[in-house]
């Protein structure tokens, strides 16, 4: 009964207590946000849907790059209750001690999340099992799909897909990718990325503290669906391309075919080649690094990579440049003086045509002094240096010593000598006309790829442009190319002066070097070209550019086999076989087939 | 049949309502924890939580019944006995009992467990109850207060042997009721004052501190030059308070086990370790911050249906509150706690015996420790600490317990007119 007032102090006390825990919870629950936030970043699971990947067909609407199905089987160890075991192995053609050890992991795993039991179950093995799957709760079929082809052919240009790796996804501004993720690698795939992948989409669900799925969030408001990537269309013809790569077969080099019209191409081979299937699906790691350690280097893209010095096709730009300049008319001849520069062939005094067609080295040597000394100034070099640049202009004009700008990675710019390059090399105002003569026949410091020589060939056979060279000739709904690959790039010679080379290389096929390309109905125009190996003790390589008809050319290609000798064997052969297939659609040469088939060239 | 009437016209009924309500409370929110959207589920279903409270709250009816039936003078005439029997079992536990969660305090027959630790409280209460109103001037007497605080260290020593430091802790709040019966206030106000400074130095830095006292210390002692005395006990006090404050540092590290030094860690900085240590706290803060003024609705508490929360139908229950019903559903809840303890205390203070006083405010101090701490601990106020919100957290022993402790005050008060004042 004393201290009757410490019974209002004992009050007090709780309610001061209660006050302060009301306004702390009203700090906590009213005022501020954040606690909603982190409770919805609790539960919520985003799941990403993952867009079908464009498709690729040829010009004709053959389906090329597609889309398979690809099947695992998942478990959840939780939910698992097998009454016969042995019947489960049986189906999915395990044995039990690889059933035990595969449940083990998925129980380290997670005991109640799902993980992949069996990966990449075959479609038939799918269809059979699909009725057992009632009889064996715990486990389904997840699918999902890999990049399936339906040729074995066009591998290098369609390049494969595979996960991103790390240093892309650094590089991967836009925050569009997650680890894992799959990203075109190489070829048109890699190219054609950013249209080929489509848009992923969202499921948001919900999850409990250990990750198991509750259900949709807020009913799948906030969803979004996938959108598939824009399918394309090739430019490539593929019944050609696999014609083609059969030619090639066991030989190697590169083959090169384009409309010159549109710049479309045709036909893109690179031998070796391999079956694109290889690199997709279950052995894709295997198989990669058997290719990549192939000594024949099967992933080297030659007609993108492949550079050596052009040879004989290149006297047809130093005619039409020669031309250009005035420096020579077609009329204008020269001796076949063989103490200057080597030569071959019954000739003596030709006149362009001729030289073109008997392939004159003395000729062509006189042409390019021509070129490089007009007398712009009294002291030699100097004179060099300013006649240097001036056809250093006029040949990049051509589509070489620079990249083209096809729709494929690492593409090579090839290489035309300037300048600068002797500078540094003989020091400056140190080097004149016979310092460096070999190009004048396509041999010293330049360098081309194979896709530059079809070009070469496309310009000549639009007698004065070129379109882009591209793999791609149209895109999604649009059906349109890119930009870039719909105008016309002129070369610096007008087009009056191609009239002479185009005769000229019409002449090589029914006379001279080019016969094996000659067809009796078609008249096809080509030049030869052997790339000197001596220096390297192996064989030449043999080179050859062609276009048909010569009126509307429907076909340029460029062909080189490497180590097959001389241009008039391998190559012109092959240029033969591949415009009569594509022009006439059959080969009605057959000794020519067997001849190039047989693959003999070294005689 | 007159003597039962006059019971039930005598028994405080505002205060079973308010019983019932919580009961009734907490048992709805026990199914919300327990609840899984894509389960059938009865909340009455027996293999759930919530059916085996609803079990547990029928038999806490039968207790209550009991109680009543008995004669009013049982409970003081054999306090010591109820108490003695509680320290045996305790004991008895210690040597026999089941090791659950690192707490050797539960015994089990068969599938039925009970938490002595549990009934101890009320036990405890009406040994203090009676000791007190048989004994003068207790606070007057050393020896008596040696005695006192025996009855309540006890079982408390012996809870901690248990493991379960957390419900030993709960007999500190018998100060309030030596406060209500004239305990110096000097003595009770240098205990309180220990515990801010204790946790003062958990979050303020030792040096700041120890210059904060030096310096009032210095100013104290400015103001009272002439008083030899007074310079003497500044002095003294000071160095007391300095080697508290140093001696925290050591208590933490050296006498408190990991787990117990993670839930300190815990309190000053939940943001430390959200995924270790500071995980109950933040788990928790997050879904009673996630409710904000309305909540979220019965049954549609994601942090609660997704077993975000450890513990949410025992120690942390008070989050499923803040969750599905928001701020307001806090306050209710709040706000009927202390209505039920300020009932307590006016039960308590018209009772003429003192031992039945003594006893009211026993469970009010219990009550209130209970309710304040469990609370404080699921909004970051206190450090976690295994103790159950009464009437509300799942559990037959504490439910019994609790019915049992408040019970017995009904009964008391419902015969206050026929106690003898002493």
């Amino acid at each position: 009964m004393i201290h009757n007032n410490r019974k209002f102090v004992i009050r007090l006390t709780f309610i001061l207590i209660a006050a302060i825990y009301l306004i702390k919870l009203f700090a906590i629950q009213v005022m501020n946000e954040d606690y909603q936030a982190k409770a919805n970043s609790n539960i919520i699971d985003r799941e990403i849907r993952y867009p079908f990947r464009g498709l690729i067909y040829d010009r004709n609407g053959k389906l090329v790059v597609y889309n398979a199905p690809v099947y695992n089987l998942e478990v959840i160890p939780k939910d698992v209750q097998l009454k016969d075991t042995l019947a489960f192995c049986n189906v999915f053609g395990i044995t039990l001690e690889e059933f035990d050890e595969k449940i083990a992991k998925a129980k380290q795993y997670s005991y109640v999340k799902p993980s992949i039991f069996i990966k990449q179950i075959s479609n038939t093995t799918f269809a059979t099992v699909q009725d057992y799957l009632v009889d064996f709760p715990g486990f389904r079929i997840q699918a999902r799909t890999n990049r399936a082809y339906s040729y074995r052919n066009l591998a290098n240009a369609l390049g494969y897909i595979g996960e991103i790796s790390p240093y892309q996804m650094e590089r991967d501004s836009a925050n569009f990718y997650r680890q894992g993720d799959y990203i075109g690698i190489l070829g048109v795939e890699s190219k054609y990325e950013d249209q080929l992948r489509g848009k992923r989409g969202v499921k948001y669900k919900m999850v409990n503290v250990r990750g198991v799925e509750k259900g949709s969030y807020k009913d799948g408001a906030y969803d979004t669906l996938s959108v598939a990537g824009e399918n394309l269309v090739s430019t490539v013809d593929i019944t050609l391309q696999e014609y083609a790569e059969t030619l090639m077969t066991g030989k190697r080099g590169s083959i090169v075919a384009i409309e010159p019209k549109t710049g479309e191409i045709l036909t893109f081979v690179s031998a070796p080649f391999y079956d694109p299937n290889l690199l997709t699906g279950r052995d894709y790691g295997k198989n990669y690094s058997q290719l990549a350690a192939d000594t024949t280097k099967p992933l080297f893209n030659r007609p993108l990579m492949g550079a050596f010095p052009p040879g004989s096709i290149f006297k047809i730009v130093q005619a039409l440049i020669g031309l250009e300049e005035g420096i020579i008319t077609p009329q204008s001849r020269f001796h076949c003086d063989r103490g200057i520069i080597d030569c071959h062939g019954p000739h003596t005094y030709q006149d362009l045509r001729g030289a073109i067609e008997v392939s004159c080295n003395p000729y062509f040597w006189n042409v390019y002094r021509r070129l490089l000394n007009q007398g712009a100034s009294e002291n030699t070099f100097v004179d060099t240096e300013i006649g240097l640049e001036k056809w250093r202009k006029y040949v990049m004009s051509f589509g070489l010593g620079h990249p083209l700008g096809i729709d494929l990675p690492h593409e090579r710019a090839g290489y035309v000598p300037g300048p600068s390059l002797y500078d540094k090399i003989y020091g400056d105002n140190r080097w004149k006309f016979s310092t460096i003569y070999s190009n004048a026949i396509g041999r010293g410091e330049l360098q081309i790829v194979p896709l530059q020589m079809a070009n070469l060939a496309a310009i000549i056979a639009n007698r004065g442009y070129y379109i882009t060279p591209h793999m791609i000739k149209s895109i999604g709904e649009d059906g349109q190319p890119l930009a870039q690959y719909q105008e016309k790039n002129y070369t610096d010679v007008s087009p009056e002066h191609f009239e002479v080379a185009v005769e000229a290389m019409s002449d090589v096929i029914k006379r001279g070097t080019g016969m094996r390309a000659n067809l009796p109905d078609i008249e096809v125009c080509g030049k030869t070209g052997t790339v000197d190996n001596e220096d390297r003790g192996e064989e030449d390589h043999s080179v050859f550019i062609a276009f048909a008809p010569k009126d509307d050319p429907k076909i340029a290609v460029a062909v080189y086999v490497e180590n097959a000798g001389q241009g008039a064997r391998a190559a012109a052969g092959i240029s033969g076989l591949m415009i009569e297939r594509y022009l006439k659609g059959c080969t009605e040469r057959a000794h020519m087939e067997e001849y190039i088939l047989n693959g003999d060239f070294i005689y | 049949m007159r003597e039962s009437n006059q019971l039930v016209n005598r028994l405080d009924w505002g205060t079973i309502i308010l019983y019932f309500l919580l009961v009734s409370l907490g048992w709805l929110n026990i199914f919300a924890v327990v609840y899984d959207i894509q389960a059938d589920q009865s909340i009455f279903d027996l293999s759930l939580r919530s059916g085996k409270q609803l079990v547990w709250i029928v038999a806490a009816g039968l207790l209550i019944a009991t109680i009543m039936l008995v004669d009013f003078r049982f409970y003081s005439s054999f306090a010591y006995f109820f108490y003695g029997g509680i320290i045996l079992i305790l004991i008895f536990v210690l040597l026999f009992g089941r090791e659950i969660a690192g707490s050797k305090s539960w015994f089990a027959i068969g599938s039925f467990r009970m938490q002595p630790s549990e009934f101890a409280k009320f036990a405890t209460a009406l040994a203090v109850a009676k000791y007190l109103s048989t004994n003068n001037r207790v606070f007057y007497n050393l020896k008596s207060q040696l005695t006192l605080f025996a009855i309540i260290g006890l079982p408390a020593v012996l809870i901690i042997l248990q493991g379960d430091t957390g419900t030993a802790m709960v007999y500190a709040a018998f100060v309030l009721v030596f406060y209500r019966e004239g305990f110096s206030p000097l003595l009770l106000g240098i205990g309180i004052a220990a515990v801010i400074l204790f946790v003062l130095t958990l979050f303020i830095n030792q040096v700041y501190l120890i210059i904060a006292v030096v310096v009032t210390a210095f100013l104290l002692i400015g103001l009272n030059t002439k008083k030899t005395k007074r310079i003497v006990t500044i002095a003294v006090t000071s160095f007391a308070v300095i080697s508290l404050i140093v001696s925290v540092d050591f208590l933490v590290t050296d006498v408190l086990k990991p787990h117990q030094q993670n839930r300190i860690k815990a309190l000053i900085n939940p943001d430390g370790d959200p995924l270790g240590y500071g995980w109950n706290v933040t788990q928790s803060k997050i879904a009673i911050g996630s409710g904000g003024m309305w909540g979220k609705g019965f049954l549609q508490g994601t942090q609660t249906k997704f077993d975000f929360v450890p513990e949410q139908s025992t120690d942390f229950i008070f989050c499923t509150i803040g969750e599905e019903h928001g701020w307001l559903g806090s306050s209710v809840l709040i706000v009927l706690f202390v209505w039920l303890l300020y009932r307590v205390t006016i039960i308590a203070e018209r009772q003429k015996s003192s031992f039945a006083r003594i006893y009211g405010y026993s469970v009010a101090a219990i009550l209130f420790f209970h309710f304040a701490v469990n609370i404080g601990m699921t909004i970051g106020l206190f450090p976690v600490i295994g103790i159950p919100l009464p009437f509300f957290s799942y559990g037959g022993s504490s439910l019994w317990a609790f019915t049992i402790l408040l019970f017995i005050l009904l009964k008391l008060d419902a015969h206050r007119l026929q106690m003898l004042t002493r």
